[in-house]
């Protein structure tokens, strides 16, 4: 299917889950076609990136479950900084650990798992509706009852489809992708690469984290996490990081980021980035 | 050795105040055995890359990324060093060794309050705050369940507030913020590591004491940068001064001299030196 297929299914309202995690293999083509349509109050859950930020800036946020929204390289989103600090949007913050025990509790059908992070933080103060269980066994510990993330749809990118839905992440962490895929009622996977079939041999078959039942539609974006990286294919586009930042601080600095960027086409945005040759030469960043 | 890095040396004290806090940064994880050692920026990433590589090589380290090293990796570009992995460490195991509890992080938090609750999501009202940062990210997590130690870079009654932090991200040892029946016995803060001095919360009732002073700064000034009364241990040293040994190894795990970025300036180990 098509990024715009997959925007079509989606709805104002709706609770979406964005797999990677700060500046790494977020599925930006997707969440472009997103900036590119009518839809608004979602909800978004994510370990956040410029993708929450952009999504910020356009007004497509009601409510952002998080843990942190940053780019690493830029450690404050500046879109996100704006909204939040305007009050523009509703906010539930997790501890990253909460978080992911949210999507697992979300996979397993569970509506909550408990946990001692968060305990005796704001993260509770902050969060009336997190509610605390006493272990039913001798010890009586107190813990979180963190309730499940349920999510109406996952986005994510990999490496690598086929047209079944089978995916692989080639990168060196699969971050939690397949949490959010567990997690959602319908998930769509943007790939960089996509074949008919899948003939695998066993050690690249172990780069498959979640099975294809979960996967609803795979659509072809090679170089679709720009300007987040997607190791091992492409580095992170600092230079373009950095402009979208700047932008922050200019009159009409988002609007002229949309036109110029993301109200043209997907074909037209690669373009006007430097084009797949720039992008495929992208460094990764070394830590 | 580069041109930069014989510039610092060729300072009168012949160390920077950043190389002085690496080597005090490096001493938080004395002792810790098998245990993953996580310095989140420059400082505690390099004081706990010394550490592995002298008094503590036990530790567990990763590449910063996704994997385990026992050689640890130097900072930025890396030119014909191949890093060797010994293992792997993707984020959901991070997360498994958090709630084990074997695991020793030293980050830089935007307050830090006397009681050693830190916070990293917002300064000022939680609804419209003056600041938004990154959020409190992993800090509930990593507070209530394994050792934490903190780098602050600038000692100041900004960082080191009066009263509570203004968005409690990571836990401290403030009672009447833990509900009854929850376990505090994983909490386990070491040391701050700050531009003035070096810190610990082993004062009375756990309060905020001074354990050494960096060279020629005096505990008056440091009280007066803290908003919240400090204890000054008896044994309250001058912070230790790095060895020739130690600053050869801090250059080599830094060749690109970023540590000369940390503090403004790059002022000397030594005050006025």
């Amino acid at each position: 299917m098509t990024a715009a297929d997959v925007v079509s299914r989606l709805r104002s309202g709706m609770t979406i889950g964005i797999g990677g995690w700060g500046p790494r293999r977020k599925p930006m083509a997707l969440i472009r076609e997103v900036l590119r349509s009518d839809l608004k109050d979602l909800t978004i859950v994510a370990y956040g990136g410029p993708e929450v930020g952009m999504l910020c800036a356009a007004g497509k946020v009601r409510k952002l479950v998080y843990g942190f929204v940053t780019m690493d390289a830029i450690p404050l989103e500046p879109y996100f900084r704006k909204a939040r600090e305007a009050g523009e949007i509703e906010v539930v913050e997790y501890d990253e650990g909460m978080f992911e025990w949210g999507l697992r509790a979300a996979g397993m059908r569970m509506s909550f798992l408990p946990t001692r992070c968060g305990l005796a933080t704001d993260v509770l103060a902050r969060n009336p509706a997190l509610k605390t269980i006493a272990s039913p066994y001798d010890d009586g510990e107190v813990y979180v009852a963190m309730p499940a993330l349920k999510l109406d749809a996952a986005l994510l990118h990999v490496n690598e489809a086929d047209c079944l839905g089978n995916t692989l992440i080639t990168s060196a962490d699969p971050l939690f992708d397949h949490l959010f895929a567990r997690a959602a009622t319908e998930c769509y996977v943007s790939t960089e690469r996509l074949q008919t079939r899948f003939a695998l041999d066993a050690a690249s078959a172990r780069q498959n984290y979640f099975e294809r039942y979960l996967v609803t539609g795979v659509v072809h974006s090679p170089f679709g996490a720009h300007p987040t990286y997607s190791n091992p294919d492409y580095g992170w586009d600092l230079s373009h990081l950095k402009r979208y930042n700047a932008s922050a601080n200019e009159e009409d600095g988002w609007r002229d980021y949309v036109s110029e960027f993301i109200a043209g086409t997907e074909a037209d945005y690669l373009r006007k980035v430097g084009g797949e040759e720039h992008i495929r030469t992208l460094p990764l960043p070394v830590f | 050795m580069n041109q930069i890095a014989q510039d610092v040396v060729s300072q009168e004290s012949g160390f920077s105040l950043a190389e002085l806090m690496i080597v005090a940064a490096s001493e938080a994880w004395r002792g810790d055995g098998e245990v993953l050692a996580s310095g989140i920026g420059v400082v505690p990433r390099l004081g706990a890359s010394l550490a592995k590589m002298t008094h503590a090589p036990l530790l567990l380290m990763t590449d910063s990324e996704t994997f385990l090293v026992e050689t640890p990796v130097p900072l930025g570009p890396r030119g014909d060093f191949k890093p060797a992995y010994s293992g792997y460490m993707s984020f959901d195991r991070v997360f498994e060794c958090v709630w084990g509890g074997k695991r020793h992080a030293m980050i830089g938090p935007t307050q830090i309050d006397r009681y050693g609750q830190t916070n990293l999501s917002v300064v000022g009202d939680y609804a419209r705050p003056k600041a938004a940062m990154l959020g409190v990210r992993g800090l509930p997590g990593n507070s209530i369940n394994h050792a934490n130690s903190f780098f602050v870079p600038n000692h100041s009654p900004r960082v080191f507030v009066k009263g509570e932090v203004d968005m409690v991200s990571g836990v401290g040892y403030q009672p009447a913020r833990w509900p009854k029946g929850a376990n505090a016995a994983f909490v386990d803060l070491r040391r701050i590591v700050t531009n003035l001095c070096v810190m610990d919360f082993e004062g009375k009732n756990r309060a905020c004491r001074v354990r050494s002073l960096h060279p020629g700064v005096s505990f008056d000034e440091v009280q007066a940068a803290t908003g919240f009364e400090l204890e000054i241990g008896d044994d309250c040293a001058v912070t230790a001064a790095p060895t020739q040994a130690q600053l050869e190894l801090i250059r080599w795990l830094d060749p690109h001299n970023l540590r000369a970025t940390v503090i403004k300036n790059n002022p000397p180990g030594v005050r006025g030196a």
